[in-house]
């Protein structure tokens, strides 16, 4: 599993001539995938974006439909990474401090939103919450359906970054607040909380900056009714059908702002803890 | 909280189990039941129809030629970041966790911008020149690329840190060239985080939707640009519900092997390295972003 | 009696920590619960400390039965090995945990942390972090927490385990000198047999998850109930049947009918005292400790051949009932 520091190791040391062709080779290579595979798609992006003038640009995210697909898509992100934020850590305490049959075959269930394509997701969601529901619950089409198909897609996100976190935590600690007279909830408040809360933050930037993106499990649960359940997503995806692409990349560009915003500051926040780490 | 009581930890078991049940294991279970619930028949004509192999086809080979590519570079580029020192080491490192914060339907428009026939910036001169990559096979695998990235890499990385350079110098003194060290000392230390990195890869690769969708425009039909995902949404809004779910069917029961090989390779790899025990529980596919320091 | 400890067994799974123990502990006293790995003394104090619950038996606290009452409600300090320090809190809001906890005011907690801090020799320190102090630090402070809520009792955990040799011993005396201030009973546990002896005026042995021994310093190294008390604290050799004390066998350049003999192997100056290793007729290896003086006057060398006699041995009954001492003086 990637750690949370990775710190780099020494410079070539001269005489140990770096395989695969050499460092300035491989060096070259990488960076030429990367630039070729992502930076240059994106920096299409961008420039599109503003090809027509900041004008252009300032008109095609305060059209009113980007407007609402824009607001349903940040608060609905929102909402679930604070439900995630509570149900990430309760998940993850009772798979880490609990112990029951079947909890290994949980544990790994938390992973399939990972592997399953986000259309099959929106799928198993329609299935059981949309109108042909066996338990009656009719949620597709409405503002809910987009609320619970992001909270499918992102699940995985806070469990997964608290987990290691609090296997790791002192037990004793606890212990040692227990003999001093503290009641659980206030251990649980005063000691372990603040022990995990670079995990929950990092965990909930992760599934926010999943969440603005998110596409595949929408689009066929909410129906994506424009001014009601379309998420900025599927407006862009609209965008790109009706041939308005700089349309389509100036609100992309607004996404991209935020989540890959989030995402730098949380590179940033990782090694601002890893510089001042407490024993 | 050794001393949790019993009810409380058994109310906070079921919270848990009942949310897991009702928005992942139900949903999923559904499937199952949905597949087969008017008979074996429908579902299986609908995954062997010409339209449903193609669709499989062109998922496999996408998956076929990105994951190996990304595992190639995957393995180069982990080398350079970990073991080399260059300005805009720390640009590299950031830009490769990326495709984790786009949105799959960007990562299309930007295909788009850069490849489409007309309006974009190379698409017309490929064009010219007899090379179509959007609404076509090839954009399709620049998409799948895309995506499944970082995976390799990622993976790769902490592995090169933890066992140092100590072996390879080592192989050096025995006389072995690069290459040879390469090949039999630092290749076999990280075949499991590789190892696991292709798996996650594929898992991503297997699953894109969006940026296909928008590279391949949805041309149905046995000559077409569907691959699986996509195939399942044309289905389902042509109402074909059968066909839909069917291979909705396909795609999670390789999402669950995936799953499954994923869960196998962590205990293997544990004991391999000696690493955790068999009760260390958490599963590998959370990726905080990686920052690059210098060792103090 | 301050703590009273009745009949305790404890399992875990097939592992029996702790077979049928009873011990008593004394009101303002310092005990050491002594024994190796395994022994179940650990174990035993977080029995008695509420962390870990017994299967059978009782947990009397100044004579209440505390068996079935919550850690937190038992009022006892407990100190652990390795500190178990609040990384995310200051020295002083480590210290002032309790307190706050209790819903103690705030003028009230500042003047109980600022004394304790004097106590324990951190003044200057409150401000800091946890990963800012050093081992000793870190483990003064963590007394100073456990203090700080006037327990009835006080339970460290193998506290000086984690620290440098040097630390240990300064922490040790210091120890001691804070239970002639502060007075409250104290158990520790230990693997540490010369810390035991220095530190505690009451050790209670424990091997197999049994009480071995429960005595003075002095008694258990000069009246050892059994083999395993005897080897265990204080150094011993076995001469047959017979167990003795190194420093309790004379080594003569003839024999005189008491005598085994044996050949040096080794002399090695340890300051003052000398420890002579031979090797016995029968193979065994065997060791006698001598003074600077005496070696110098027996003129010993490696390799020599001589003749050890034991000036008194004791031979432990195998039914466990006690043992006999037998003390030969020298025939002339």
């Amino acid at each position: 599993m990637a750690s949370a520091d990775t710190a780099v190791a020494r410079p070539p040391r001269e005489g140990l001539r770096f395989p695969l062709g050499g460092a300035a080779l491989t060096r070259g290579a990488a960076t030429l995938w990367i630039s070729l595979i992502v930076l240059l798609p994106l920096a299409a992006v961008f420039s599109r974006a503003f090809d027509d003038g900041m004008g252009h640009f300032w008109e095609a995210i305060t059209d009113k439909e980007a407007v609402a697909a824009i607001k349903l898509t940040l608060i609905s992100s929102l909402i679930v990474v604070v439900i995630n934020a509570v149900m990430g850590t309760l998940i993850a305490w009772v798979l880490v401090r609990d112990d029951f049959r079947g909890k290994r075959i949980v544990n790994s269930i938390i992973d399939l939103p990972f592997a399953l394509p986000t259309i099959v997701a929106g799928l198993t969601l329609i299935a059981l919450y949309g109108p042909n529901s066996p338990i009656g619950v009719h949620a597709a089409y409405t503002r809910a359906a987009v609320v619970m198909a992001l909270l499918f897609v992102t699940l995985p996100f806070v469990v997964r970054s608290v987990q290691p976190v609090l296997l790791e935590v002192d037990r004793e600690m606890e212990e040692a607040a227990a003999s001093l007279g503290a009641p659980n909830h206030r251990i649980f408040r005063s000691i372990i909380l603040p022990n995990l809360g670079p995990a929950i933050i990092a965990g909930v930037a992760l599934a926010f900056a999943r969440a603005v993106g998110e596409f595949g499990s929408l689009v066929l649960l909410t129906g994506n009714i424009p001014f009601k359940t379309q998420a900025a997503s599927v407006y862009i995806f609209g965008r790109v059908q009706t041939n308005d692409l700089s349309g389509a990349a100036a609100v992309s560009v607004f996404l991209l702002a935020i989540s890959v915003g989030l995402l730098f500051a949380l590179n940033l926040f990782a090694r601002w803890r890893s510089r001042h780490e407490r024993a | 909280m050794s001393a949790l009581s019993l009810r409380s930890r058994i109310g906070l078991r079921s919270v848990a189990l009942f949310y897991l049940a009702a928005l992942l294991i139900v949903p999923v279970g559904m499937i199952f039941y949905r597949t087969f619930e008017h008979g074996l028949s429908e579902p299986i004509d609908a995954v062997t129809s010409p339209e449903g192999l193609h669709a499989f086809w062109l998922t496999i080979v996408c998956v076929g030629i990105a994951v190996p590519l990304n595992t190639l570079f995957g393995v180069v580029t982990a080398l350079v970041l970990v073991r080399q020192n260059f300005r805009g080491k720390a640009l590299l490192n950031a830009a490769i966790d990326l495709p984790f914060a786009i949105s799959p339907v960007v990562i299309g428009l930007a295909l788009f911008l850069v490849y489409a026939p007309r309006n974009s910036w190379f698409g017309g001169w490929l064009a010219d020149n007899g090379v179509q990559i959007i609404f076509s096979l090839p954009g399709m695998i620049l998409a799948t690329i895309f995506v499944s990235l970082p995976f390799v890499v990622r993976e790769v990385m902490p592995v090169l840190q933890e066992i140092g350079t100590d072996q390879e110098e080592a192989a050096e003194t025995l006389g072995a060239t690069p290459w040879q060290t390469f090949w039999r000392v630092t290749l076999p230390a990280i075949r499991w985080g590789v190892t696991y990195g292709v798996v996650l890869a594929t898992a991503r690769a297997l699953g894109e939707f969006g940026a296909v969708s928008v590279v391949a425009g949805n041309v149905s039909g046995a000559g077409g640009t569907q691959t699986l995902p996509l195939y399942v949404k044309d289905q389902f809004e042509g109402f074909s519900l059968a066909g839909a779910y069917a291979a909705a069917l396909v795609l999670a029961v390789l999402a669950i092997a995936v799953l499954f090989s994923m869960n196998l390779l962590q205990r293997r790899s544990a004991r391999v390295t000696d690493d955790e025990e068999d009760h260390d529980l958490p599963g590998p596919a959370v990726f905080v972003p990686q920052p690059i320091e210098k060792e103090a | 009696m301050a703590i009273s400890v009745k009949n305790v067994t404890k399992r875990f799974g097939d592992f029996v920590a702790l077979d049928d123990v009873s011990i008593d502990v004394p009101d303002g006293g310092l005990t050491a619960l002594l024994g190796p790995s395994g022994s179940g003394k650990s174990t035993l104090l977080r029995v008695i400390a509420g962390l870990e619950q017994p299967d059978q038996g009782q947990v009397l606290i100044s004579g209440e039965d505390n068996t079935a009452t919550r850690v937190q409600d038992r009022n006892v300090g407990f100190v652990f090995q390795h500190y178990a320090a609040f990384k995310h809190m200051t020295v002083y809001d480590n210290i002032a945990f309790g307190l706050k906890i209790k819903g103690e005011g705030s003028g009230t907690i500042r003047e109980r942390v600022r004394k304790l801090i004097d106590l324990v020799h951190l003044t200057g320190f409150e401000k800091r972090y946890p990963n800012q102090l050093s081992g000793g630090q870190r483990q003064r402070m963590a007394l100073a927490r456990a203090l700080a809520v006037e327990p009835r009792v006080l339970l460290l955990d193998e506290p000086f385990g984690a620290l440098d040799a040097k630390v240990r011993e300064e922490l040790r005396t210091w120890l001691r000198r804070l239970h002639d201030e502060v007075h409250v009973t104290t158990i520790f546990v230990t693997h540490d047999q010369e810390e035991a002896m220095d530190v505690a005026e009451q050790i209670i042995v424990m091997n197999d998850g049994k009480v071995e021994q429960s005595g003075g310093p002095r008694d258990l190294y000069e009246d050892p109930a059994s083999e395993f008390v005897m080897s265990f604290v204080g150094p011993a050799h076995r001469l047959g049947e017979a167990w003795v004390r190194p420093h309790d066998v004379d080594i003569r350049h003839e024999p005189n009918g008491q005598t085994i003999e044996a050949m040096i192997q080794r002399i090695v100056h340890l300051g003052f005292e000398v420890r002579v290793e031979l090797t016995l007729t029968d193979g065994d290896q065997f060791s006698v400790q001598l003074t600077r003086d005496d070696v110098d006057e027996l003129e010993l060398k490696e390799g020599q051949i001589v003749f050890v006699r034991p000036r008194s041995t004791r031979v432990f009954a195998p039914d466990g009932n006690g043992s006999k001492v037998t003390t030969q003086p020298e025939v002339p």
